[in-house]
């Protein structure tokens, strides 16, 4: 008798932690996961953007500091055209500097939906530092396989805010919580934009998408790949460098 | 006998004056609209030419599949030596580089800082090359309002509307922002020069013109341009020549899939253009057939009216021994002389206004205000060599053929009812 109730027992148990095993985090966790994982204190990045145009491709390396989710400043290093522009992003206000013009110029209104040197990404993406769990609602829709990384798929609409994309369906890798793929959508439900990644890699305890390759569905040619070349966390960033003097530096 | 119905038409006014004046009004009408919408028709043309679509235009296949937003990515390159083939194989041609552009102007004040930004439509077209055709193509100098045209590179000419709402004054920085032909954000200094205004709503709220080469230089279009424009060596626009030109170009490359090959479109062909030429032509034949055929529905009337206001006086005449063809044809030589005195007196007077048009023309600003379309607000007529006989034609049969029905009757008449007639 003593031994069927222990067999009983440890029958319940299996099927219990089982059951746990096989029921989904809910989408919020995920996304709360997802959050903690691509923001971080100070970081400095070296990257290279290929734009594939429909005429041609080209390349744009750039050097960014960023601080937490409001501070970001970047200068262009090449092509020559382009070597010398900065960005300066405080907050949701965003500056760009011409060395040619040697202007300082507000990017807002229509022209945050501009491309940002002719890649597929707009200023208003660039923009967008808030937390997903923040703005979205989500829901688990799927378990799928991504870049060979099994991936919880996640649909996530927005909680009413205005935001760039209505919704968006994230593929975020069920152990290390990066988000492999994505699709944007306006609220009509047309795709807009697309993310695709190539590769992650672990940096200083952390997974990092280091090769994506963004398009604008609306535009032709075949997207804009992002590679990180070097990445540092945790760096020393002296505060004067964001702000508006120091474009002009 | 001509000479007898003339002296009558002259001495008895009473039964010549009133066909007489309703043939002139008649024929006055119709020459003067016809005058005025010819002139429309060729001010539009010539106007949409000149700022816009040239007789014919040069894209990229790509480019003018989207010509709309205006996508300076897809342009033409290698335009020197698209410039020399051209030239090459239609030597009678005048052919011009432009581009259009968009983005924004912004004011810096002392600081640098933004004072004042607005969104603006550019048109860059060579303006300093002294042989250069573009500055008389588009009518700079007379558009001027204020200032001078560009003199040298980096000067500019934005619209009069615009440099009052951002309070800029001549000689003073505007700092351009558009993209690049590769899509990265172009800024580029330059200096107002001049203010113009166009009397287009659409060019004169947001317009600015710029050289050619500054524009290559700041949207880094070297030996680039949005589209090269062909004018006839005459500066009219020949439908037909312009037709199988475009067709003969296009067949040249009509094997190959490349989306930035060049291809070529006639005026009437480029978006916007075939709605307004279809449209001037439905007006056109609108307003012919409404002064046209009432017109001569009214003349033929007034004939019919004349000869039988005249039924007791042709009664007499048969009575006292005439013979009904004589009759008959007296009528119809009266009618004739009275049509073609009105239709001279009536074309004389139509050419007399068409020509005050011509030469002065009808400002029409006050109706295009909310109107974007790229339209003239200053609409002149056009004398042309139909508009010299174009009166005659409901001037003249009408009257003759209301007479020639209503004088039927002559031949109706019984010679034993006509004392009869004339007793009451």
């Amino acid at each position: 008798m003593k031994k069927m109730f222990v067999c009983a027992m440890l029958a319940v148990a299996s099927l219990v932690s089982r059951t746990m095993a096989q029921t989904p985090p809910s989408a919020e966790s995920i996304l709360a996961r997802t959050d903690q994982n691509a923001v971080s204190g100070n970081k400095i990045i070296l990257s290279a953007m290929t734009i594939h145009g429909r005429r041609d491709s080209r390349s744009i390396s750039s050097k960014s500091w960023i601080q937490g989710k409001d501070k970001a400043f970047t200068e262009y290093l090449a092509p020559a055209r382009e070597k010398g522009i900065k960005m300066l992003k405080l907050g949701d206000q965003l500056w760009t500097y011409s060395p040619d013009a040697d202007r300082t110029i507000s990017i807002s209104g229509h022209m945050l939906r501009q491309s940002v040197m002719g890649s597929d990404l707009s200023y208003e993406d660039m923009l967008e530092d808030r937390e997903l769990q923040t703005i979205y609602n989500a829901r688990v829709v799927g378990e799928e396989t991504v870049l060979e990384r099994p991936c919880w798929v996640l649909e996530l609409t927005s909680k009413g805010e205005e935001v760039a994309y209505y919704s968006r369906k994230v593929w975020v890798d069920k152990e290390r919580f990066v988000v492999l793929k994505e699709e944007m959508y306006a609220k009509s439900n047309k795709l807009l934009k697309t993310l695709e990644v190539k590769s992650v890699i672990r940096v200083q305890g952390r997974w990092v998408q280091n090769v994506l390759i963004f398009k604008d569905v609306l535009k032709g040619g075949e997207g804009t790949e992002f590679k990180i070349t070097a990445i540092e966390f945790e760096a020393v960033i002296p505060e004067a460098l964001f702000s508006k003097a120091s474009l002009r530096k | 006998m001509i000479s007898f119905l003339f002296k009558g038409i002259l001495r008895d006014r009473t039964r010549s004056l009133f066909p007489f004046l309703i043939v002139l009004a008649g024929v006055f009408l119709t020459v003067a609209m016809y005058g005025y919408v010819k002139g429309m028709e060729t001010n539009v043309i010539r106007f949409s030419a000149n700022l816009r679509s040239g007789h014919v235009k040069v894209m990229t296949r790509a480019y003018a599949k989207e010509a709309e937003q205006l996508p300076n990515d897809l342009a033409l390159t290698g335009v020197a030596a698209l410039l020399a083939d051209l030239q090459k194989a239609h030597p009678g041609f005048a052919w011009m580089p432009r581009i259009q552009f968009g983005g924004l102007l912004d004011i810096p004040d002392d600081q640098g800082e933004t004072k004042a930004q607005a969104p603006v439509a550019g048109l860059a077209a060579d303006l300093l090359t002294p042989s250069s055709q573009e500055p008389r193509l588009l009518d700079l100098q007379k558009v001027l309002v204020r200032g001078h045209l560009p003199l040298k590179a980096g000067e500019i000419l934005i619209s009069d509307e615009l440099a009052q709402k951002l309070k800029v004054k001549l000689g003073e920085k505007a700092t351009l922002i558009s993209s690049t032909m590769h899509g990265s954000m172009a800024m580029k200094n330059f200096t107002v020069a001049g203010t113009i205004r166009f009397g287009i709503r659409a060019m004169d709220r947001t317009g600015i013109i710029a050289d050619l080469a500054d524009i290559q230089d700041a949207l880094d279009m070297r030996d680039a341009a949005g589209e090269v424009l062909g004018f006839f060596g005459d500066a009219i626009y020949h439908k037909d020549e312009a037709e199988k030109m475009t067709l003969a170009y296009n067949a040249r490359n009509s094997e190959s899939s490349d989306e930035f090959q060049p291809v070529m479109q006639t005026l009437a062909e480029q978006p916007g253009m075939n709605f307004m030429i279809g449209w001037l032509k439905y007006a056109y034949s609108l307003i012919i057939l409404i002064f046209l055929v009432p017109m001569s529905l009214v003349l033929w009337n007034a004939g019919l009216i004349g000869s039988l206001r005249r039924h007791g006086e042709y009664g007499l005449r048969l009575a006292i021994g005439e013979d009904k063809g004589h009759v008959y044809r007296s009528m119809m030589a009266e009618s004739l002389l009275i049509g073609i005195l009105g239709s001279i007196a009536g074309t004389a007077l139509g050419l007399a206004l068409s020509y005050y048009l011509q030469v002065k023309g009808i400002d029409i600003s006050s109706m295009m205000k909310n109107i974007t379309m790229m339209m003239p607000t200053v609409l002149h007529s056009q004398i042309t060599p139909v508009s010299f006989f174009i009166g005659f034609i409901p001037g003249l049969l009408a009257s003759v053929s209301g007479t020639a029905i209503a004088g039927l009757r002559i031949y109706k008449r019984q010679t034993s009812q006509l004392f009869k007639e004339l007793e009451t």
